[in-house]
């Protein structure tokens, strides 16, 4: 079986448009602000000229992002384990989850950074206040949506609660939690640049791309700060196109959305 | 019938009454006893109670009034080993078929090299040890219901249970497997309680068939078929069945008469 291939040139003529558009509007702004949009090529110039700082910059971002992610992934299984079991505790549970979803993440990061200090420790709990809500909310849905036939089965053959969880509604909520995984694999870069924009710091290993956005910005570096939104949009597909093969290798064999046989 | 010598169970039921909160019966005072070795086919209407019956007959749900007897016990944690066949092959998608099969055999905590020959012998006997490494999604439907029949009996059940099992499966392979099912019955004997829509189906497999009424379920009439067993495909020419499949079909339509 071939993977279905995804048609590239269509996307090639787009990308090549969209560049000749962008040194088009460069022709009709008007002189003085002109410096406002750098021309492609000054962007890639940019790159190789801070190629450190930008290198530097998304590593720390890969990190905070990393384990805000992590973390959110821990402690969203657990609370939706915890969730799925009892009727009580989520009704008790879930108006507060939701909440947190509502808490703006930029009031909250000077909490924050007087809490835990600026730089990775502030940008990891963004990050994973941004993450923790599409996990535990699809990994619960999974966990109490398991087929209720299946889970007579299990009574009939006398599984014991533990055995009904990890055999059963375990796997069973595997795509829910990877549909969660996706939205927090797309979230957790901006959660990381987002958190070092408002509580990012340039000591111990130097900030990450939300820091290095204030700093280019203030020094009005146009084509630096296009090259570091770049980056972040390359963090990005990196953290997407990981979770996706993730989700892959664990559905591709029995899962039918990915389904290739035409029946 | 030609039967071995496997420990079947009956089934007594008195007075059984069933109804969902305080609303209208959904079984009214039923009273049957099925010997060991019965196989018992259950016919009616929607809304007669056919799978309310069985879901008893498992202890998935309590009965309002009367008393259940399986094997003398009223049906519980110690009540003999009980199958139950759903009208979906309800597999877990994300385990081959093999491991599906295991599946009661290791949730009871049987040692592996056990599990494993048990688990060759009724692959075997459903005609897909062929089959046996590849995911549910990838067989059809009819497979799916052997590997779920397979799976039904790991654990040499004494009762069976199914409910609508080859319901969703066009006819010839319905046919064919209901003359595998026949087979099974003849190496491992067991009780069965049947339901289904299919009167050739019920006559074909069962030596009592039980017309069913709806609201309130009740037994409405039961129909001995005295065809021998093994039945094969030549059964079905046979006018003998004919004349029952014609006798079946004229209760089930005097029932569903009284429903109008």
């Amino acid at each position: 079986m071939s993977r279905r291939r995804i048609p590239v040139i269509p996307a090639v003529i787009a990308g090549i448009a969209f560049i000749g558009l962008w040194y088009g509007v460069r022709e009709v702004i008007s002189p003085s602000r002109v410096f406002m949009l750098p021309p492609p090529h000054a962007v890639l110039q940019a790159f190789a000229v801070h190629a450190d700082e930008l290198l530097l910059a998304s590593r720390n971002t890969a990190i905070g992002a990393l384990l805000g992610f992590a973390l959110a992934v821990l402690v969203s299984g657990s609370m939706a384990l915890l969730l799925s079991v009892s009727n009580l505790i989520r009704s008790a549970l879930y108006p507060y989850l939701m909440m947190m979803q509502m808490m703006p993440v930029i009031v909250i990061a000077p909490v924050l950074v007087l809490w835990v200090g600026a730089g990775l420790p502030s940008v990891t709990i963004i990050t994973f206040l941004i993450c923790f809500f599409p996990l535990v909310v699809n990994t619960t849905q999974g966990l109490i949506s398991t087929d209720r036939k299946l889970v007579e089965l299990f009574h009939l053959y006398r599984a014991t609660k533990w055995q009904e969880i990890v055999r059963l509604r375990v796997p069973a909520a595997l795509p829910y939690f990877f549909t969660g995984l996706r939205i927090a694999g797309t979230l957790a870069p901006i959660g990381a640049i987002v958190g070092d924009f408002s509580a990012g710091s340039s000591g111990g290993h130097g900030g990450g791309l939300g820091f290095l956005t204030l700093i280019y910005g203030a020094q009005f570096k146009m084509a630096a700060l296009f090259a570091t939104v770049l980056s972040g949009c390359m963090l990005g597909f990196v953290f997407v196109a990981t979770v996706s093969g993730l989700s892959w290798l664990s559905l591709h064999q029995w899962h039918d959305a990915y389904d290739k046989s035409d029946h | 019938m030609t039967e071995t010598a496997a420990p079947a169970c009956s089934v007594d039921l008195s007075r059984v009454t069933k109804r969902f909160g305080s609303g209208p019966a959904v079984l009214d005072e039923l009273d049957f006893a099925a010997r060991a070795g019965d196989f018992v086919a259950i016919i009616g209407p929607s809304g007669c109670g056919k799978s309310t019956l069985l879901r008893l007959l498992a202890g998935l749900s309590p009965l309002t009034a009367g008393t259940l007897h399986i094997d003398g016990q009223p049906p519980g944690v110690d009540s003999p080993e009980l199958a139950y066949v759903f009208q979906e092959p309800t597999l877990l998608a994300w385990l081959k078929v093999a491991a599906n099969v295991e599946l009661p055999l290791s949730l009871r905590g049987v040692p592996a090299a056990q599990r494993r020959s048990i688990v060759a012998r009724c692959l075997r006997q459903v005609r897909l040890e062929e089959r046996a490494e590849a995911f549910p999604r990838q067989l059809s439907g009819g497979q799916q219901m052997r590997v779920s029949l397979a799976r039904a009996l790991v654990l040499q059940p004494r009762l069976l249970l199914l409910d609508e099992p080859f319901g969703a499966l066009d006819e010839m392979t319905r046919n064919h497997l209901n003359e595998e099912l026949l087979d099974l019955r003849e190496q491992q004997g067991w009780t069965a309680f049947f339901v289904t829509h299919s009167v050739a189906e019920a006559v074909f497999l069962a030596n009592r068939v039980i017309v069913m009424s709806a609201h309130p379920g009740r037994i409405a009439h039961e129909v001995k078929i005295d065809l021998p067993y093994p039945r094969v495909r030549a059964t079905r020419e046979d006018p003998a069945f004919q004349r029952l499949v014609a006798a079946v079909t004229h209760h089930l339509h005097s029932v569903e008469g009284d429903a109008r």
